[in-house]
């Protein structure tokens, strides 16, 4: 088999396939350690902030929030799209980097993918109690009803509820295929006649015969083609919320692929401070080493630097246009009384990412996570100043206001964290984090006792 | 009755190596159960290319045109409202959702293809052969026949030579 002998290996401790089955599957094994516990609690805690806000909402309603008559959307939509664009990561490192077979993946696809599936329903949840009555939430869905009335189908909100449901579904089974031979593992490992037979349900009687990893393999990369333009397509629609209307600062052509590229740096960001903290927990340091944290990061100063251009760009196209409420929109996002905003953001996203052109920061595990968590504050922000900035001057000076939000919307963010963090803890128990036969299947090519044994 | 010859090895190179060998001789290998895809296999089995790809193009096919046809029937027939004097027959914002519709029937067409091909689903009671074989055995099945002893001892003999371990014959 060709090693190449350039490439740092992506495996590291002289593995063997068993070690590997017993190291991925050690997380899962015995009682949770105290940590897990103190984050589970932290979390939960959150989640019960969550619901209260949650209750306000539904039992007050919108008039609960912040929102007044200039400022229609603000946290909630912020929250929405920030949630979703953390969730494309996954989906970039699972089909993505399938496509253009980078082996790197293999040890970060499964807990990148877990996160967006837990990503989109947080997101998912804020325009479900925007809509103040969250009961008659499937009104947004075109089914026959007696009013004989259907959906817009001229909306980039209805696009939204196709779009993200599609990229739900995709990403689900796209995850699940992709575990089922995990999970036959975990069965055929599994000590007590409850636990193997709720596994041995969950993995679909998986046998690991020739012809069904030569179908798995097709499925999958099919998949992964179908998910790469599905990924690209979810955060153009987004963005569409917000250029097909005529806003000054949102009615502009460059925002699909502003937003797509700033959805994979968010994403990015937010793999990286998950899978800081989760390496070192969990005692997978060898298999997703600072190798992959090098490749991620250097992902990272590629779309922060396309959203910079982006940014300056907006910036010159409203100075060029000529339109003064276009040019007016830009000034006041800089200068207004949001500049604070407009700052931080340029700060965590232009700025602060570039430092990764450093080899000795991107190997700075502490530096990185810094680093990670300055984006994913700058990519809030992002979405903050494009919505706030550009809504609360519209074209009527008299009807300019602020926005600050009340104590509900930030529980409600808030709770999502909780959502967040609770669900990927317990992922991190009920499924393996890394994919075994995946890792498996580069250990020859990738890890280091196999390029040394090479060279001998 | 059939039974079931079963060997392993612990190396994907030498199984290709030794069921190249087994293979040569005339025995039927029926199936090999590995714990990750090992390329060149289907080769060596002469496994064909898989179908899939056909059901998913099927499936996207049909997704993107009921999805098409359906938006254009409820602004052109079910019930047309005029959006500040668009058209009727959007065509480019019908496209959105076209696209949804195709790459969610695509997936899940071919999803549920694969795991009817492969006999896979919740409760499926297929035989699990060898429970190394998700951790580090590659293992080769070679059915049998129980009356004919003579052809049993000749085959574990082929699977021997060949450096297969753990040689072991199953209902």
């Amino acid at each position: 088999m060709y090693v190449s002998p350039i490439r740092e290996p992506l495996i590291k401790g002289g593995k063997d396939y068993s070690q590997v089955t017993k190291d991925i599957m050690a997380p899962m094994a015995g009682k949770p350690s105290i940590y897990w516990y103190v984050g589970i609690a932290i979390s939960g805690g959150a989640l019960l902030f969550g619901a209260w806000a949650t209750f306000v909402t539904v039992y007050y309603g919108i008039g609960s929030w912040g929102l007044n008559k200039t400022i229609g959307w603000a946290w909630d939509i912020t929250n929405f799209v920030w949630w979703v664009g953390i969730g494309h990561a996954g989906t970039f490192i699972s089909a993505i980097l399938l496509l253009f077979r980078q082996k790197w993946r293999t040890s970060i696809n499964r807990s990148a993918e877990a996160m967006t599936l837990i990503a989109i329903a947080c997101a998912g949840f804020f325009p479900l109690i925007h809509m103040g009555r969250i009961v008659l939430g499937f009104f947004i869905f075109p089914y026959p009803n007696t009013r004989e009335l259907w959906v817009n189908f001229n909306s980039p909100l209805l696009w939204d509820v196709f779009a993200l449901t599609t990229y739900f579904l995709v990403s689900l089974i796209f995850w699940y295929v992709g575990l089922i031979p995990d999970i036959g593992t975990v069965r055929d490992k599994a000590k007590n006649k409850i636990r193997k037979a709720i596994y041995g349900f969950l993995s679909f009687g998986w046998t690991g015969s020739a012809k069904h990893w030569s179908r798995h393999e097709t499925v999958s990369l099919i998949l992964a083609g179908l998910a790469a333009p599905l990924v690209l397509s979810v955060h153009t629609i987004v963005s569409f919320d917000f250029a097909t209307s005529v806003i000054p600062g949102w009615h502009t052509t460059i925002f699909p692929p502003y937003f797509v590229s700033g959805a994979v740096f968010s994403g990015f960001a937010m793999v990286l401070t998950l899978l800081i903290v989760t390496r070192k927990a969990l005692n997978l340091e060898q298999y997703i080493t600072k190798v992959h944290i090098e490749s991620m990061t250097k992902i990272i100063i590629l779309t922060g630097s396309i959203v910079g251009i982006a940014y300056i760009t907006e910036f010159f196209m409203a100075w060029y246009s000529g339109v003064e409420y276009e040019q007016y929109a830009f000034m006041n996002r800089a200068f207004g009384p949001y500049a604070w905003a407009y700052w931080i953001m340029m700060t965590c996203n232009v700025i602060t990412p570039q430092l990764f052109w450093f080899k000795k920061i991107r190997t700075n595990l502490v530096a990185v996570f810094i680093i990670s968590i300055f984006v994913n504050i700058g990519m809030w922000f992002e979405r903050f100043v494009i919505i706030v900035t550009s809504l609360h001057r519209d074209y009527l000076p008299s009807s300019w206001t602020m926005y600050t939000p009340t104590m509900a919307e930030v529980g409600l963010y808030v709770g999502t964290f909780g959502l967040f963090f609770t669900l990927f803890m317990v992922f991190i128990r009920v499924f393996p984090v890394i994919a075994i036969a995946e890792v498996k299947s580069v250990l020859k090519s990738s890890s280091d006792e196999k390029k040394h044994t090479h060279h001998e | 009755m059939n039974k079931y010859l079963t060997a392993y090895y612990l190396d994907e190179e030498d199984l290709l190596k030794g069921l190249k060998k087994i293979m040569s001789k005339g025995v039927e290998v029926s199936d090999v159960l590995t714990p990750f895809p090992v390329h060149g296999l289907d080769k060596v089995l002469g496994l064909r290319r898989s179908r899939l790809s056909v059901v998913a193009f099927a499936g996207g096919a049909i997704g993107a045109t009921l999805g098409f046809l359906f938006q254009a029937w409820v602004f052109t027939r079910a019930y047309p409202i005029n959006f500040g004097g668009k058209p009727y027959f959007a065509v480019p914002s019908f496209m959105p959702v076209t696209f949804e519709l195709a790459v969610l029937f695509a997936a899940f067409s071919m999803v549920f293809a694969f795991l009817i091909s492969n006999n896979l689903g919740p409760g499926s009671k297929n035989i699990i052969h060898d429970e190394q074989i998700t951790d580090d055995r590659f293992l080769l099945v070679v059915k049998m026949d129980e009356e004919n002893e003579e052809r049993i001892k000749v085959v574990e003999n082929i699977l021997s030579d060949a450096g297969a371990q753990g040689i072991t014959l199953k209902a």
